[in-house]
């Protein structure tokens, strides 16, 4: 804690100079974030404007590429030298990590007054929190494991919508005959991680999913149920296309609106690229939870976490930006450009479609019970060092068709025993 | 201490005068202490400790260097820069010395030819990932257009096969930089005295055997310039794994520099990630201590 | 060693020889032709056709998709690589010229401490580097990678005049020098009218370094402040929608154009740099 505490000291100290110098009269809030593409971009515009209709500055920092690596690569640099923005796009326990070091601002005000504590789900507002103080506010909430199907394919191979891993395994093979490639999907590692998440979420239930991924539980890791995981994956493997390494999401998505494969696994942000080519949930495609985890939620909370600043005028920004986030407007629009689900408890559902009401209604449900789980691929239930060495080992094991499920589940566990 | 001193007069001026070259030079000495080797120690002394998301000061002994050692994927990053660094030197230099031999041969519009063999060096290495990772493209790339061309069975899936895809980076890595070598040793036979050709010429010898018997090895020089520059070059690559697999498919085709990004700034592992920074200086130092020795050796002798 | 040796009427052999020639310069060009064709046909026309299939419509959709994209970054390449090449020439040429003119005690230690800068893997100073560039307040901007730039630039163009000027008779300096002329008058009057070959060396090495680099620019910039180099990937990595190799290609093109036209336009400085990079390096 000393040298962190140097540190901070020595970054307060560099704060005195940068930033504020140049802000303009009525207060300037710096947002970096990695909402590029599309769907995103368009549900940004409208935080800004709301933020620029109430007199204040917006500056975008969109840092694109690597799933928000080069995004964060900015800020740590920024950090470092004691000139971080305003507001940063820093979700799940990174917001733990980036509090510990003193950087992030005090937010209680402006939750009081617009009564976060009952606006919020309980779990995602102890996320937003460090020490007891809002320290981020959320934008939204992703599932995750659901999984994405095209009903006029499934019609043509007379296929079942499959609720179990066995059905699952079925319908692929009936895809598989007629002809469709059965599950699209993009080799990335953390499209990769994506499925195998859903799977140990499947396969042990949430009570083991969170003893693997939040406790990094070690008989939990090298159990036989781990193992049959990594089979079940590797058989999944087998119902993709070959050519599929380093594919972007989007691209398998495509796959299943152009009707050449079947289904996809991925999150909810999936549902962006079915609305943009015009198709209408429950009735051009249908969303389900990925089989076998029926009752459970794998969330993956965006959230903009605030640092402290100097200029009284910037924090009135700042503060502007934190309150806008969660109001009805913005949560509406931004949730129906990204597919996911409003923070808020208190939104009127009607306005979204088919999926996102069902997703409501599901985490309601998992909340009551233990479904309501982080999702690990999103670096939602642990560090980025134990995620990344998970990673390593999800990726490598799945892109290889000889592998061995048992030595993976060993490797698994050695390689999250070095990066803890 | 040369020529200066012997001027010694005693005016301001000429104080001046005789200060001004280590003024001059005193901008980039400070550059060269601070920005290389103070940071390299600064580096090295991070390697040490348990920094992660930010640097902390904590000693933590060779643990990092551990941690690297049980590291999987540092050691699929390791024999990766030996198989592709291996490969990549090896065809290039072979390339290389053939087509400059071949150039050497009072070839017709040999200017022109050898612009068109050079020209990929101007390229950005991500132009040239770019572009191959087109090329290789499974399902549109070559491997459609043999097929189109009427071979049938033929298949090019190598971008997307864990255990090829490292062929990949060679062959793009060879298109750019054999060229490099090419004009090298094109430049090196023209300085080679053509009397000793001659006298082996009048003793009988067959051409191919002058080259391999008496010119080639007197590009020694040549070749170990060559050989320090692409093995450079390979220890450096990751702008040509960032563009054309970022390492994948899995890992499979990761580079240490690849690594080292990744660790330390994706990853928030700054300790483990700067002490593979140091092992890649220590990488550069075994091969660049030998070709000094054996330089200033040579230099002895001269 | 343009050998007289090989005799005329060897007319297989050197038929072998053309061939093996001609063959090569097609397979270096291919990627070129490739990129070519492929930046100027339809996303529809690319999923029909093959790589050197002839573009069914010759369309410059893709051109001006990725202009729009990465045309921003482009001038920012400029903005970084115009001062960076021009302030770290006269840094080299200055240090060359003390380097080899006015030599004194430990100049010879430095040159060594220098030399090594050129072999130095860039990885072990990129953390101390992007915290110093922090501090300074020039994380993310432009104006931090040319310092950057600058920095790590100052081995190579140095060794270029260093080794240049060592040719120069000591003798031209040493008259000047009785003369009256001072150390700027000497290197202004002198040394710089005669160094247009090893500045336009450097120019070119400095130039087509600095344009290419990617390592710098991911970890030094970002958002508005990226190079070039750095949008390409990111544009060709990160996909939105279908994806366009017409866009990519087009792009892709846009990053090396510059580096290929000096290459192409002064190809002998650019060989002579290589070369001259390589023998001493």
């Amino acid at each position: 804690m000393n040298a962190i505490n140097r540190l901070a000291a020595a970054i307060s100290l560099t704060c005195l100079l940068p930033l504020s110098a140049i802000a303009a009269e009525n207060g300037t809030v710096e947002v970096t974030h990695w909402w590029t593409s599309g769907g995103e971009a368009a549900a940004v515009k409208t935080l800004r404007e709301q933020v620029e209709k109430d007199g204040f500055t917006w500056k975008d920092n969109a840092v694109a590429g690597g799933g928000g690596a080069a995004a964060m690569t900015v800020l740590k640099t920024r950090a470092v030298a004691g000139n971080p923005p305003g507001a940063a796009q820093i979700k799940g326990p990174d917001i733990q990590e980036w509090g510990s070091l003193g950087l992030l601002t005090n937010l209680d005000d402006v939750a009081k007054a617009n009564n976060w504590d009952a606006l919020l789900p309980q779990k995602v507002a102890q996320i937003m929190q460090y020490d007891g103080h809002y320290v981020a506010v959320p934008v939204n909430i992703h599932r995750v494991n659901w999984l994405w199907i095209n009903p006029q394919v499934f019609d043509k191979a007379g296929a079942k919508v499959p609720t179990t891993l066995d059905e699952l395994f079925v319908a692929a093979d009936k895809l598989k005959a007629a002809g469709f490639i059965p599950l699209a999907h993009g080799g990335q590692p953390w499209q990769d991680s994506t499925v195998f998440e859903d799977l140990v979420l499947s396969i042990l239930g949430p009570l083991g999913y969170h003893k693997a991924f939040v406790e990094l539980d070690e008989s939990t890791l090298t159990g036989a149920k781990m193992v049959e995981v990594f089979k079940t994956l590797q058989r999944l493997g087998t119902y993709m296309d070959a050519n599929r390494a380093g594919r972007d999401w989007n691209i398998a998505a495509a796959e299943v609106i152009n009707g050449k494969a079947g289904m996809q696994i991925m999150g909810d942000w999936a549902k962006s690229e079915w609305t943009a080519a015009g198709k209408v949930a429950g009735k051009d495609y249908q969303c389900v939870a990925f089989p076998g985890t029926q009752g459970s939620f794998a969330y993956n909370i965006d959230s903009l976490a605030m640092f402290k600043l100097k200029n009284d005028n910037d924090i009135k920004a700042q503060n502007d930006l934190a309150k806008v986030a969660l109001e009805p407007q913005f949560q509406t629009v931004f949730n129906q450009n990204k597919g996911s689900l409003p923070v808020r408890q208190d939104m009127d559902m009607s306005q979204f479609d088919a999926c996102t009401q069902k997703s409501k209604v599901d985490f309601e449900d998992a909340e009551k019970g233990d479904g309501l789980q982080p999702s690990m691929a999103h670096n939602m239930a642990t560090t980025l060092a134990v995620q990344g060495a998970i990673f390593d080992v999800v990726t490598n094991f799945f892109n290889d068709p000889k592998a061995d499920p048992a030595t993976a589940v060993k490797q698994l566990n050695s390689a999250i025993k070095s990066a803890k | 201490m040369s020529t200066v001193a012997t001027l010694n007069k005693a005016s301001p001026l000429d104080a001046l005068q005789r200060w001004l070259p280590k003024l001059v030079l005193a901008p980039s000495m400070l550059i060269v202490l601070v920005g290389f080797y103070g940071y390299i120690l600064w580096t090295f002394v991070l390697s040490f400790t348990n920094s992660s998301f930010m640097p902390s000061y904590k000693w933590v002994g060779f643990a990092q260097y551990a941690r690297l050692m049980d590291n999987d994927r540092w050691w699929v990053a390791s024999k990766n820069l030996l198989l592709f660094g291996g490969m990549f030197i090896a065809i290039s230099l072979v390339v290389g010395v053939l087509l400059a031999v071949l150039l050497d041969q009072r070839i017709r519009r040999e200017g022109f030819i050898r612009t068109i063999y050079l020209y990929p060096m101007a390229l950005s290495m991500i132009v040239t990932g770019t572009a191959w990772k087109w090329l290789l493209n499974p399902g549109l790339g070559l491997d459609k257009m043999l097929r189109d061309w009427g071979w049938e069975g033929f298949r090019l899936d190598w971008l997307v096969d864990p255990d090829r895809v490292v062929y990949c980076l060679v062959i793009a890595a060879v298109w750019q930089a054999s060229g490099f070598v090419m004009a090298l040793f094109l430049a090196g036979l023209r300085s080679v005295d053509q009397s000793i050709i001659r006298a082996a010429q009048v003793d009988g010898a067959s051409l191919p055997s002058i080259y391999l018997r008496i010119v080639l090895p007197s590009l020694r020089p040549v070749f170990f310039s060559a050989l320090m520059i692409l093995a450079h070059i390979a220890i450096k690559s990751f702008d040509l794994v960032a563009a054309m697999t970022a390492g994948g498919p899995g890992y499979a085709s990761d580079l240490p520099a690849m690594f080292m990004y990744s660790f330390t700034f994706s990853r928030g592992q700054m300790g483990l990630g700067s002490a593979s920074a140091i092992l890649m200086l220590g990488a550069i130092l075994s091969i660049l201590v030998p070709y000094l020795y054996s330089e200033l050796r040579n230099k002895r002798h001269d | 060693m343009t050998s007289s040796l090989v005799p005329r009427s060897l007319s297989f052999s050197r038929l072998a020889i053309y061939s093996t020639l001609i063959l090569a310069c097609a397979l270096y060009l291919i990627p070129l032709i490739v990129m070519l064709l492929t930046s100027f046909k339809s996303p529809e026309d690319i999923r029909t056709g093959n790589l050197l299939s002839w573009p069914e419509v010759i369309t410059s959709i893709g051109w001006i998709k990725a202009w729009e994209t990465v045309g921003g970054y482009f001038w920012n390449s400029v903005k970084i690589t115009v001062p960076a090449v021009v302030i770290s020439t006269l840094l080299g040429a200055l240090n060359g010229y003390v380097l080899s003119m006015w030599r004194f005690r430990g100049s010879q230690l430095f040159f060594g401490l220098l030399l090594f800068g050129c072999f130095l893997p860039f990885q072990t100073v990129l953390l101390p580097a992007s915290f110093t560039l922090g501090k300074l307040g020039l994380a993310s901007t432009t104006t931090g990678l040319v310092l950057v730039h600058i920095v790590y630039g100052l081995a190579f163009t140095t060794l270029f005049f260093r080794n240049y000027y060592c040719s120069v008779p000591q003798a031209l300096v040493s008259a000047a020098r009785l003369d009256g002329a001072g150390f700027f008058t000497i290197f202004g009057r002198i040394l710089l009218p005669m160094s247009v070959p090893i500045i336009m060396v450097c120019l070119i090495w400095q130039f087509t370094q600095i344009w290419n680099d990617f390592l710098f620019g991911v970890v030094f910039a970002s958002g508005d402040a990226q190079p070039i180099t750095v949008a390409l990937n990111n544009l060709v990595n990160t996909s939105t929608g279908v994806k366009e190799y017409n866009v990519d290609m087009a792009a892709a093109m846009i990053a090396g154009l510059p580096t290929l036209l000096v290459y192409v336009l002064a190809g002998k400085y650019f060989l002579r740099g290589l070369t001259a990079g390589a023998v001493k390096g």
